[in-house]
């Protein structure tokens, strides 16, 4: 059987399998039983891998602070540009910002406060940068999470039926229209569904809000639908440009399953053919899909800020694109602190969870 | 690929589908803890056609800073705040002549230093009590005393010797110099009795109570980060009531979305930021029931040269070429400048060409070159300058000084701004033929080498208030930084003894008729030094639905703008359409909304039943076969 794939789509995927499948040999024999052993194996494997979280946690809060010093331009300038200030309040602002403060004792500073969970006071906002993470945090896991939900499902679903069905029409229309959606930039195609969908072209109707994430004259239940009428555009836009990817690695990794034996010696067991699929070959082929899954989750929470921006969604990407057009130093490190402790800990969890799903692993 | 055995994967498929199962469940926790009603938030404050409620929705991208008068930076929380609070003067929507506000009258002191101000006994805050001068004395002595209150209006009570209030209806100012100023002085007066009990004013966003206590036409009444503001209108205003009865600023991140919105009657009004583009406004001009205004702006767009950065002291430091130094050299350049070209191709026409440094708008201070002194465009003339100059042409038609070198200049750009590119494109051009060249910086940040001096020209530009004080104030020797390279008030390292000389005489100048003349000698001298050349006045372009608005109040009323006045005429005095009760609402889509979430949700739970149901069957498969 022909195994295609699309190697720049899913070379993450490929590492991984290659970890899953090229483990290490089987330990020698030992007095102790095989259970407790690969019980203590097990712990130290996932031990491991959560101090590599930590040490690259820590990497990441140092790294944040000097990477935004980085960007040229002076913060408080920027945000009095234009307007009619005295060199006393730019200077005690600066104060304020402690920006006045040696590099050594403001990064001391931040570490302290930091590893207490206080990443400071934003610039621009004037309010504990935490309190304006957790405003817009909720927005975008919603937005993100729910379209995360459906494309996921979508492209396993899909590439799963595409592999199955390789090489004929339905699989080709199938590959061809996830890769064009993939190529679509995301703020052009959500432009489009505002400008036919929303304000309406000809016999189609204007069926959703053209942006925000409320009207702000609801409650309750009424609140709920409001929201998620304001959902289905962005949701879709991002569903659309993002499930090739589940689609185009359920789809190889499920290619190589199929010359196997064992779906052979399924059939011979007089299996329907949809069976042979889902029951044997499909939960074989899904742990590439599983690592691209746990990589998605992890940059959910980072949200989609050119979705954000065309949808005027309050997450945490239009929130970001503010605080690094200042720079505000506070917020911008907070949420590049946050943005990448998602991404390890999403790693880390796949990591330690790989060994459940494929003994194999880790052993 | 290694093959395995289908029974060993039966355990890691369960654990899949629990994981699958509990990661989706983990989600839908997040989602819904944002979905219930929010127990903060009012009740529907509805804008429906059947309890007639009117309401003006306004698109807008810029995210509110803070609340907070002692912290707002931005000129959307300014405008909100223009609104929510009274001044103690106002300009006149007319003509920008300063009118009563708080203050009813005012009156300086035969020795200048001491100004009163008649408080009006008419203004009651939202929670009843009156609006008195102690109020005012409060908010100014907070913010003489207090730096975290002197934030964004510190630089108003800088002059200050003394604020006091020795009756209800009198506000005292005693200054320390004479301040001609002071009829402008754009200070929200905010409520003592509330704003005492704010404690840490550096940390006091001002957006926690609602509706937030005030005096202005309206009363915030919710604010919701990057979603909306809402105002419902102030019925005891002393000026009147608005004519809608809401207000609400919805927050549109990307312009052609706000356009959308405004095509589908979702907002009643677009600004853009800072202006429409050309291709936005000409696809606006031909649709139904929406009025483009093309209003001229508030702004000068000018080529700034660098006149030698130095320190107030005098020390030199930056890069500026020499060869601009010598004020031929700078009169050819602008010479050389086709304005009416930038005008019609950069602008499309959306903007009026620029003479003296204040915009037309601001008649009582517009001045214009005359005949005799007008720099207009003339490539011969220039040309012949740059010969008399000492820059000829050498046999490969490049401009050579006498110590052999070519002429080459650099021009500091900001890459966010199409129009400094496409001109500085027109300018490599047009200085080409003069046998000069051209390097266009084009940053996201221009004020590092700004601020170090290290450049030859710079687009530059300024938003102008009713009161030039604050864009003269930016060219004089005091503005320069105090140290080499330091953040400091001035614009572009100006320092001209005779300019300083008129600023100075222009800020003690009591007299409004006597002050303009003198602002005008100003703007002369800054044309003649070649130093800051306005090329455009660029158009302030916005437009709004008709079918939702009758009538608005542009600033001036002749011809001027809607978003951003210098006072609150626009939504104040707007009127409402005739059957337009729900206007600005998202009426169009409100009714069917049920209906089509409906079905939404209907697609999904179908969608997650067959999921499961495909699941259950799976896992029972076995047994089954």
């Amino acid at each position: 059987m022909s195994s295609e794939s699309t190697p720049a789509l899913v070379k993450g995927a490929a590492g991984v399998e290659s970890a899953a499948s090229g483990g290490p040999a089987p330990a020698g024999p030992s007095a102790r039983s095989p259970r407790s052993r690969s019980a203590a194996g097990y712990a130290r494997y996932a031990a491991g891998k959560l101090a590599g979280a930590a040490v690259s946690l820590f990497a990441v809060l140092v790294t944040s602070f000097f990477l935004f010093r980085l960007i040229p331009g002076d913060p408080v300038k920027q945000m009095t540009g234009g307007r009619q200030v005295s060199t006393e309040q730019i200077a005690a602002m600066r104060r304020e910002f402690g920006l006045d403060l040696p590099l050594w004792q403001q990064f001391t500073q931040y570490c302290g406060k930091a590893l207490t969970g206080d990443f400071g006071t934003s610039y621009q906002f004037r309010a504990p940068v935490v309190d304006k993470i957790a405003e817009a945090l909720p927005a975008t896991l919603l937005l993100t999470g729910t379209a995360f939900v459906i494309y996921t499902l979508l492209g396993i679903w899909l590439g799963a039926r595409s592999a199955w069905r390789n090489g004929s029409a339905g699989d080709r229309a199938n590959t061809a229209l996830a890769l064009t959606l993939y190529s679509v930039p995301s703020f052009w195609l959500g432009l489009l569904l505002i400008i036919t969908l929303s304000v309406g072209v000809g016999p189609i109707p204007g069926l959703f809000p053209t942006g925000g994430m409320e009207s702000g004259d609801t409650a309750g239940f009424d609140r709920v639908l409001d929201i998620a009428h304001h959902m289905v555009l962005p949701v879709v836009t991002l569903v659309a440009v993002e499930y090739a990817r589940t689609l185009l690695v359920m789809r190889s990794s499920l290619l190589d399953e199929m010359g196997g034996d064992y779906l052979t010696t399924a059939r011979a067991k007089g299996l329907r053919d949809d069976l042979v699929r889902r029951k044997h070959a499909v939960p074989n082929a899904m742990l590439p899909t599983v690592t691209l899954l746990f990589v998605n989750l992890g940059t959910t929470v980072a949200g989609a800020i050119l979705v954000e921006t065309v949808f005027s969604w309050p997450g945490l990407g239009g929130l970001f694109y503010q605080a690094l057009s200042v720079p505000d130093l506070p917020l911008v490190q907070a949420l590049f602190f946050v943005f990448a402790s998602a991404v390890i800990l999403m790693n880390t969890l796949a990591d330690v969870i790989y060994p459940l799903l494929d003994p194999r692993v880790g052993r | 690929m290694v093959t395995r055995v289908p029974h060993r994967s039966l355990r890691p498929r369960r654990r899949l589908r629990l994981l699958l199962a509990s990661g989706a469940a983990a989600l839908a926790l997040a989602a819904g803890s944002v979905v219930p009603g929010n127990p903060l938030a009012p009740a529907p404050t509805e804008a429906r056609a059947d309890d007639g409620t009117t309401t003006l929705t306004v698109a807008v991208a810029q995210s509110v800073d803070s609340l907070s008068p002692f912290l707002a930076q931005r000129l959307v929380s300014t405008s909100i705040h223009r609104l929510m609070y009274d001044y103690l003067t106002n300009y006149d929507a007319k003509d920008n002549k300063a009118i009563p506000g708080l203050a009813t009258a005012w009156e300086p002191s035969a020795d200048k230093l001491t100004w009163t101000y008649t408080i009006r006994s008419d203004s009651t805050w939202s929670d009843g009590r009156q609006a008195t001068a102690e109020d005012a004395a409060w908010t100014f002595n907070t913010m003489m005393t207090d730096e975290g209150a002197a934030t964004s209006n510190g630089s108003f009570v800088g002059n200050f010797e003394e604020v006091t209030a020795p009756s209800k209806d009198k506000l005292v100012i005693k200054l320390k110099k004479p301040q001609a100023t002071m009829t402008a002085l754009d200070v929200p007066i905010v409520p003592k009795h509330i704003w005492e009990k704010a404690g840490d004013f550096s940390k006091f966003n001002n957006d926690k109570d609602f509706p937030i206590v005030g005096n202005g036409p309206f009363i915030l009444t919710d604010y919701k980060v990057d979603s909306y503001v809402k105002l419902k209108a102030n019925k005891d205003f002393w000026r009147g009531s608005p004519k809608f009865d809401e207000l609400v600023f919805r927050y549109y991140k990307d312009q052609d979305a706000a356009v959308a919105a405004l095509r589908k009657g979702e907002v009643s009004f677009v600004a853009g930021s800072p202006s429409l583009t050309p291709a936005q406004s000409a696809s606006l001009e031909n649709a139904p029931d929406i009025k483009v205004n093309d209003a001229p702006g508030r702004r000068f767009f000018a080529l700034a040269v660098n006149p030698g950065a130095r320190t107030k002291d005098g020390q030199k430091f930056g890069d500026g070429h020499p060869a601009l130094l010598d004020q031929k050299v700078r009169h050819a350049l602008f010479m050389a400048v086709d304005r009416k070209t930038i005008i019609d191709k950069v602008f499309q026409g959306h903007a009026v060409e620029g003479e003296g440094y204040i915009p037309p708008r601001f008649g009582d201070y517009f001045w214009k070159p005359s005949d005799g002194q007008k720099l207009a465009h003339d490539p011969a003339k220039a040309s012949a300058l740059l010969d008399e100059a000492g820059y000829r042409k050498n046999s490969a038609g490049k401009r050579v000084g006498k110590d052999g070198k070519p002429l080459d200049f650099r021009i500091l750009c900001h890459a966010t701004d199409p129009n400094d590119k496409a001109i500085g494109k027109y300018l490599q051009e047009w200085w080409g033929d003069q046998g000069i060249g051209l390097k266009v910086d084009c940053l996201d940040n221009v004020s590092d080498p700004w601020y170090a001096g290290e450049y030859d020209l710079a687009f530059d530009g300024w938003s102008v208030n009713p009161d030039p004080d604050f864009v003269l104030s930016i060219h004089t020797c005091a503005a320069l930084p105090a140290k080499a390279k330091e953040t400091a008030a001035t614009d572009n390292f100006i320092c001209d003894k005779r300019y300083d000389e008129l600023y100075k005489k222009q800020l003690a100048e009591y007299d409004p008729a006597k002050r303009a003349d003198l602002v005008k000698q100003l703007e002369s001298r800054l044309y003649d030094t070649g130093y800051m050349n306005v090329m455009a006045y660029p158009n302030a372009v916005e437009a709004y639905r008709t079918d939702h608005i009758a009538s608005i109040t542009t600033m001036p009323s002749a011809a001027g703008n809607i978003y951003g006045q210098d006072g609150y005429w626009s939504w104040w005095s707007a009127v409402p359409a005739a059957g337009a009760s729900s206007s600005g609402s998202s009426d169009s889509g409100s009714s069917s909304t049920g209906v089509l979430v409906g079905i939404g949700i209907a697609v999904v739970v179908l969608a997650g039943g067959g999921l499961l149901f495909a699941m259950r069957r799976r896992s029972t498969a076995e047994d089954r076969e």
